[in-house]
Order: structure tokens, then sequence, then C-alpha cells
């Protein structure tokens, strides 16, 4: 038994070290891209184009909404496209927009894009804006299902913990049958019994909890370290803090309340089926 | 449903079948008086362990009411019947001693589901074992000890707790007859005190030595008496008959 509930707690904290990762790399992805928008203006003509977007940006940077506002350099685009377009690409052969990085006092909704858009319509003609979250929306969603999928393994892990120790509790309850019926018999009461039951569960909880902690918090220190090297923005986004530590540190006593409380129904089940 | 305590034990027309088999008790109806010392005897298979059954609340009967201490028992809510088995001593006919634990610990079971702290177990248990011989043998196992000394366990464990009844279902079938003479006065040295004492066994041998004794007889599942003398109370006989 102390083996099994090892195994839950450790399947247990990894699943919910990855929804706690999960949650904590949307939020920061969702707020940092709350109020970010981009401004691209596709126009051949690199003069007309390069007019359209210092127009914008003196709009812009006069909007009340609007926090700060900036041209990025050509060369910052190039370096953007690069992967997609290669080196040298020539502007005549693919003109390539100019890009304004809004950055805004509230959230880059609908509404506040369309009245901007109105605002730059008569000087920027070729203006187009766009949140950034909507580039990173359907990533996001991504690991919102797979956050709420971990929420799901856990439960389901809850659930087959619960029924293993149900099993295990029955399996004890009929092996000592005998011995339980001469208790009953002497005057004790369920509770009595009982808790003989819940104290043996009780010390398998306590070593199978703290195996699977150690095993669990191991492989989520280990695969935390495997992603942190991958020098990603995105992914370091997803740390967890200390409160989320704590969390994981308490995995193994929900364990081990859930195993001793399933312990006891399991045998009060079994001993009102005794006069 | 609880009424005064003049009874110890009284069965009002009892049956008890198991599924859909004939009757094994019927119409059992007898009276139980405190500080008094009852027989059950009767042939193998005639209901003798299941009218004990019965008393020791281990089953319920199909029909017919049961009153112990005053109480209904058979309406009472099981969570209240702990607390009419803990006063009652049962030695069973299989001893049924618990396995793992030693000869002490399987009499001080009944101090321990009453509550009874550690500290003061260690004092009467020890003396129960030397009353009944096996004080050098507390630490020994049931399975190391033989079948007379797991019955003088058995018996040391039901009479402990200084029960208002004692039930025994056979309880000198293993012992010599030394030995069974001493568990007898031991039992009516208990109904002195005032614990009704029912013994079920069919040794007359063993009923003569209680001159003061009442019997009951059981036979095919009725008890033998047809005039119902029986049951208010049950027929005294006189020793030696």
């Amino acid at each position: 038994m102390p083996w099994v509930i090892a195994i839950m707690v450790a399947l247990t904290v990894v699943a919910a070290a990855g929804g706690l990762a999960l949650s904590n790399l949307v939020a920061r992805a969702s707020g940092d891209l709350a109020g970010s928008a981009t401004v691209q203006i596709v126009d051949p003509v690199p003069e007309t184009r390069a007019a359209q977007a210092r127009a914008a940006q003196r709009i812009l940077s006069r909007d009340p909404m609007v926090e700060a506002v900036e041209i990025l350099p050509e060369s910052e685009v190039e370096a953007l496209l690069e992967p997609w377009l290669g080196t040298g690409a020539s502007d005549e052969a693919l003109p390539i927009p100019a890009l304004l990085d809004l950055r805004l006092r509230a959230d880059a909704d609908d509404a506040a894009l369309a009245r901007l858009a109105d605002a730059l319509a008569e000087a920027a003609p070729d203006a187009r804006i766009d949140a950034q979250s909507d580039w990173l929306a359907p990533v996001l969603s991504a690991l919102s299902t797979l956050r709420w999928m971990a929420l799901a393994l856990i439960a389901l892990l809850a659930f087959t913990g619960a029924a293993a120790v149900w099993l295990a509790a029955r399996n004890a309850f009929g092996t000592n049958r005998d011995t339980i019926e001469i208790v009953h018999l002497l005057g004790g009461n369920d509770g009595q019994i009982a808790r003989i039951f819940q104290r043996s569960i009780l010390f398998d909880a306590l070593i199978g909890g703290g195996i699977g902690l150690g095993l669990g918090l191991g492989a989520v220190a280990l695969l935390g370290a495997q992603f942190a090297a991958l020098d990603s923005a995105l992914v370091t986004g997803g740390g967890l803090t200390v409160g989320d530590w704590l969390m994981l540190a308490l995995v193994p006593l929900f364990a081990i309340a859930i195993a001793v409380y399933t312990a006891r129904m399991t045998v009060l089940s079994s001993l009102r089926k005794m006069l | 449903m609880s009424g005064p305590e003049s009874e110890v034990v009284q069965f009002d027309n009892v049956g008890l079948r198991y599924g859909t088999d004939r009757e094994i008790l019927s119409n059992v109806s007898f009276t139980l008086f405190p500080g008094r010392f009852y027989f059950l005897t009767g042939a193998s298979g005639a209901g003798k362990t299941s009218l004990l059954k019965l008393l020791y609340l281990s089953q319920r009967p199909s029909r017919g009411a049961i009153r112990m201490f005053g109480t209904d028992v058979i309406t009472l809510s099981r969570d209240k019947l702990p607390a009419y088995r803990r006063r009652m001593g049962v030695v069973f006919q299989d001893f049924r001693l618990v396995d793992h634990l030693s000869a002490f610990d399987n009499v001080a079971l009944p101090l321990r589901v009453s509550g009874v702290r550690e500290a003061d177990l260690a004092g009467p248990v020890n003396d129960m074992l030397e009353w009944v011989g096996l004080g050098q043998r507390a630490d020994a196992r049931p399975a190391t000890l033989s079948g007379g000394e797991q019955q003088r366990v058995a018996i040391a464990r039901a009479v402990i707790g200084r029960p208002d009844m004692l039930v025994a279902d056979e309880p000198t079938g293993n012992v010599d007859p030394d030995m069974a003479l001493k568990l007898i006065r031991l039992f009516e040295a208990l109904n002195r005190l005032g614990t009704t004492v029912v013994v079920a066994t069919h040794d007359v041998q063993l009923i003569r030595k209680v001159p003061d004794s009442l019997i009951m007889r059981l036979d095919k599942g009725q008890l033998s008496d047809p005039t119902g003398a029986l049951r208010y109370p049950p027929r005294r006989i006189e020793a030696g008959k």
C-alpha cells in the first residue's frame, strides 16, 4: 500500500506542477499581451510607408489611450522575417511592412482597436491594427486546455488512489474479519474498529506520501531545470512560485486525508452489515 | 422501549431461521433473572448455540421479542448495541481468541474496548491469568497453547470485566475434571457477586456441581417444557436428579 500511495502522490505532484506551470504561463503571457497591439502599414512605396508610419506614431502618441508607441527599426523587422525570407531580401522584390509597437493603458479589446483604427484612417490609410494577444490566442487556448487536463488528471489520480485504498481496506477487513467480529462482540463500536484500520492506513499513507513527494518534487525540479535550459521567454513564464511549491508540498497531506477517509468509510460500510 | 430492569433477559415467542430453511428455534419464551445460574442443555443440533447467539447479540431473531436489561434490543439501533454487549461476557465454543495477540492481550481486550487505561490493565489481567493457571503463559500466542489453555484464556477474557451476564458455550469441554470444577467455581463466585450465568452444556456431571442452578432444555429448537412453566421463570431442577 505505501508504494501505491507513493506512486499516486508522485504522479499527482508532477501533474499539479504541470497545471500550476501552465497556469502561470497563461497568466503571464495574457498579462503581457493584454495591452499590446501592433500597427502594420503595408505599402509598396517605402517613402509613403515611412510617412504613414510617422503620421501614425504622431497621432497615436497623442491619444490618451496609448501609453507608448514605437516604430520598429527596419533592421529589427528584417531580423524578425529572416527565418522565413532569408538574408538579403530586397524591399523591391517583397515590400516589408512598417511595424509600430503599441502599448495601451487598458486591454487591447476590439472596441479600443476599432477607435484607434478610425483615428488613423485619414493619416495612415494603409494601417492595420492587431491585438498581439490575437497572435497567441490559439497557443493560450491550447495551454489552457492542457491546464484543465492536468486538473482532470489530478482528480483521476485522487479517485484511483481512493479506489486502491478502498480495495486494500476491504481486503484487510476480509483478512481480519475474525478479529473484527471478536472485538465487535466484546462491545467494540464501529468507531473503535474503524480507528484501527485508519491508523494502519495512516501509517502507510505517511510513508507513501513522503516517498511520493520526494519522487514527484525530484521529477519536477529535473523538468524545470531542463525547460529553463531552453532559454525561451514563453517557457520561463511558466516557472513555479514559492506558493506553488508549498501547494505541491500539500499534495501528500490531501492524499493522506483521502486515504484515511476512504478507509474509514469502507470499514464503516462493511461493519454496518454486521449486527 | 426501556423498562425497569427486573429481568436480565426476556424472550417472548422468539423464532430463528436462516433463509427459507425451517426454524432452528421456534416459539422460545423464557426469562432470566439477575443473579441466577442457568444451564442450557440439549442434544447436539438442538439449537443451543443459536440461542446463545441471540443472547450475546450476535444475531437478530426472525420473529418474536427480546428484552435485555429492561430494553427491547430488537428495535434498538445497532449503534446502541455495543453498550449492551459490554455488559456481557461470552465464552465461545471455539474460543475465538485473537491469533496475533498474546494471552495477556486477549484477556485485556474487553477492558481496552471499554476504555480502561493501560496503566490499570496489568494488575487485573495478570490476576485473572494466575487464577486460571496461566500466569506463566501470559506472553504466549493462542497457537502455542493447548486446547484447554485456550479455553481458560477465553474464560478469563469473558469474566475479566465482571459482566452483568456471563454466557458460556460448552466452557469446560476441553479441560480436565479438576480444571472444569475450578472454572465452575469461578462462575459461581461471579454469580454470587450478582452476575447472571448461562452455561450451555450437555455435561450432566457439571450441572450437578451447581446445586442452585436452573435448567432450560432445548429439543429440536423448542424449549421442552410444554406447560409453559419455563416462561416465568425457568423450571428449577433439584441437583442430582
